[in-house]
């Protein structure tokens, strides 16, 4: 998997020539070494997005690990270095510690809860079944609010003495209205929010992975004598294998970066019983002006999701990724 | 041909960025002469009714008389001006003029070397504003900001729930607040109103406490000694625990904003709750988030806070602020003329018949028309000493953490012993 062979195959030159021979030596050769007409062609069309990609990611993470390591409140130019002071101090400081386990306690949830919910549900629903069309809209509509209107919703629903979902609650004996307002509870009330926005994406997903695998596998396995669990158990569900490592991908990287919803909803509180590593480094960055500190948090979200990602791209998707070049290969 | 197209793509790339950089708030007028062209940039939060067009008009009328002069207005909403002056000030271009609390952010900008020294512009005309006024824009002796409203934190209280608990008159010292939060429990009533999610209005009562028990002096001695663990402000938190074990506040008020719906104000607005701490805002944003958007009107009561028995402070010194602005370090010439216009007796009367906008103008007080105002106004004319919010007046992170801990007390999750501590121990970092 090397850059060189991912450029010809999306590049123009390759697509101009395929029709010409699959697996000719000539096609791989101009593919692998542009003649100069094409370099420019390349050099045209990567130099717009690599500039914004320098300007806007990579630059940043470098001013922001610069940064992390002086004692700065934004101000001029920092001047107090102070060593990797600011990543001790956020991993002995109780409110970071807290965001780690709250981003955990998410994650967990997320993969135990929320994927097999969305998966569920897109199994339902690539039955035949009445009004299919209309449910699938349903279930994927939270998707398409923005997480600031889906948190706003939410408070309006849940506030404790005037909203609609409080007074059902309070119908049927809960209080649903203090959920937000109660240390213990909160986390978990922001991750029903989470999870109420987001499993209509995981959902289509998983319908769109599910109606990919042709019929056929299914209907030998039944023919054969396979239950309707065994079927989904031992075809149906190695066949999604992609796309649930894809969505526990997402839903991981997801959780690492959570802001708008919690600040939103809860801006972290009470008492931080529900604060995420982005709403800390915002607190510091913006309202206590600590801005080395608030670079080091975000240099330590950077790594865990940077860490993270390579590991899981390395082992697990590793097999995915191999899996879709061979199938460019075949075509070729 | 496609070689020059991606070089003068590649320049429009930088031009446009170097362009949005000039945008975000730098006029570079380097003339000092006052009769040359020149742009002011203007930021300010007044970005709704009634005070949005009060600012355009004098604008407005600004640039008609002087010709020269063009005025930029960007109106912005108060989270969001906080988060636009950060990335400006941290690129060193603030703009022209702009919005200012005063205290500790202030200070911060004029160690940056980001705001002019006014102190020499408003030296003619300072005698026409209140004396108290200007100390939050104080740093080290010069003056880096002009207020045009101030006001003072003190109890908003429902003239009804109270007769209903058969509250005769409002409570002088902090034990007779105690009892009456305890006779409107009795009665059935919720107490008090508080936004536990924003965390400022918590502070209010900390602070106070403080003030009263310790001084004036001990909160500025404290912020000067980078130490908060004294028995005053421990006694302060005891005092403000006797109040929270009470229980006295409203459901879920843990959650609860103060401008929401269904928050402080809300709550008091729509007769939910019989008190609140609050600054001289709160009838207005009271009336605007209440459910018939009228508020109380004039079942709304005000007493200033209570004094506390053998506290060194005295119940006329207030606790508050205001807002105000302050002038970028580039400002051309014509920004501290346009500032006196501001500051004029005419455009002071129009703000303070808005009834958004307590004047700092003497000659201006004449334009309060609402009762519960006048109070508040004759309260603070009438002041022995002055506090500016805890979250203004110390640096950021101080401010912030009073405001954090404070939140922890609320919650019971910390003593008022531990929560100096916490406060201390980052009042040594700065």
């Amino acid at each position: 998997m090397t850059t060189p062979s991912i450029l010809s195959n999306a590049g123009p030159g390759g697509r101009v020539t395929e029709p010409s021979g699959p697996g000719s030596g000539g096609v791989r050769r101009t593919g692998r070494r542009p003649r100069p007409g094409r370099r420019r062609a390349l050099a045209i069309f990567l130099t717009p997005s690599l500039l914004l990609f320098l300007l806007l990611v990579l630059a940043p993470i470098v001013v922001a690990s610069y940064a992390s390591l002086y004692k700065w409140n934004g101000f001029g130019l920092p001047e107090n270095f102070i060593g990797l002071d600011n990543y001790t101090r956020a991993f002995a400081d109780p409110v970071f510690r807290g965001d780690l386990w709250h981003g955990l306690v998410l994650i967990v949830l997320s993969l135990v809860v929320q994927l097999p919910v969305a998966m569920g549900l897109a199994m339902l629903l690539n039955q035949p079944l009445r009004g299919r069309a209309i449910y699938r809209v349903i279930f994927f509509a939270p998707y398409v609010l923005s997480e600031v209107t889906t948190a706003v919703l939410f408070n309006l629903v849940f506030s404790p003495n005037r909203g609609f979902g409080d007074a059902i609650s309070r119908f049927l004996g809960a209080d649903a209205g203090a959920v937000f307002a109660d240390p213990d509870t909160v986390l978990y009330a922001v991750f029903l929010v989470v999870s109420w926005k987001y499993f209509g994406l995981y959902m289509i997903l998983f319908l769109a992975a599910r109606q990919n695998i042709p019929k056929e596998l299914n209907e030998a396995a039944v023919t054969d004598g396979a239950s309707a669990w065994q079927a989904f158990r031992l075809v149906t569900l190695p066949l999604l294998g992609p796309t649930i490592r894809i969505s526990v991908f997402l839903s991981v990287i997801g959780t690492i970066q959570l802001f708008d919803m919690v600040w939103v909803l809860t801006g972290g509180g009470p008492i931080h019983a529900s604060e995420t590593m982005a709403v800390t480094m915002f607190q510091y960055g913006f309202r206590r002006f600590e801005v080395g500190y608030a670079s080091a948090i975000s240099i330590i979200m950077f790594l865990l999701s940077l860490v993270f990602a390579l590991i899981y791209q390395r082992i697990v998707l590793r097999r995915d990724t191999e899996g879709a070049l061979t199938v460019q290969g075949d075509q070729r | 041909m496609t070689a020059h197209l991606s070089r003068r793509s590649l320049l429009g790339l930088v031009g446009a960025g170097a362009g949005a950089y000039l945008l975000s708030g730098c006029s570079d007028d380097a003339s000092d002469d006052p009769d040359a062209p020149q742009t002011i940039n203007w930021w300010h939060i007044q970005n709704t009714e009634p005070m949005l067009p009060v600012w355009a008009a004098v604008a407005q009328e600004y640039q008609g008389a002087h010709s020269n002069v063009k005025i930029e207005i960007q109106p912005l909403e108060n989270e969001a001006f906080k988060a636009k002056l950060t990335t400006a000030t941290q690129a060193g271009s603030p703009p022209d003029l702009f919005q200012s609390w005063g205290g500790g952010v202030l200070k911060q900008q004029v160690d940056a070397g980001l705001v002019k020294d006014l102190t020499e512009t408003v030296a003619p005309w300072k005698d026409t504003l209140l004396p108290l006024s200007l100390e939050p824009y104080t740093v080290d002796g010069k003056i880096y900001g002009v207020p045009f409203d101030i006001g003072m934190v003190g109890f908003w209280y429902n003239k009804d729930l109270f007769a209903k608990a058969q509250i005769a008159a409002p409570p002088a010292t902090w034990a007779e607040l105690l009892d009456v939060v305890r006779k409107l429990k009795a009665a059935g009533i919720t107490p008090v109103a508080l936004a536990g999610k924003d965390k400022w209005p918590a502070h209010f009562y900390w602070a106070y406490l403080s003030m009263r028990i310790g001084g004036l002096g001990a909160l500025q001695q404290a912020a000067k000694d980078k130490n908060f663990e004294t028995p005053d402000f421990v006694a302060a938190g005891e005092r403000f625990k006797e109040l929270i074990d009470l229980q006295p506040f409203q459901k879920g008020f843990l959650g609860a904003e103060y401008g929401s719906p269904d928050g402080q104000a809300a709550t008091m607005g729509n007769g939910g709750a019989a008190l609140e701490l609050m600054g001289q805002w709160a009838p207005s944003v009271q009336a605007s988030s209440s459910t018939s958007k009228k508020g109380l009107g004039d079942k709304l009561g005000f007493f200033p806070f209570p004094a506390v028995d053998g506290g060194k402070g005295s119940a006329t010194e207030v606790f508050g602020g205001g807002n105000g602005f302050a002038v970028g370090k580039d400002a051309p010439p014509a920004t501290m003329d346009f500032l006196k216009t501001l500051l004029s007796v005419d455009v002071q009367r129009r703000s303070t018949k808005t009834g958004a906008v307590l004047p700092t103008v003497k000659e201006a007080t004449d334009a309060i028309a609402d009762p519960n105002a006048k109070v508040v106004a004759e309260t603070l004319a009438a002041a022995t000493g002055f506090q500016l919010y805890l979250d203004q007046a110390y640096p950021p992170a101080v401010g912030q953490q009073v405001n954090d801990s404070v939140a922890a007390l609320v919650a019971g999750s910390k003593s008022p012993a531990q929560i100096l501590k916490d406060i201390t121990q980052v009042a040594k970092t700065q």
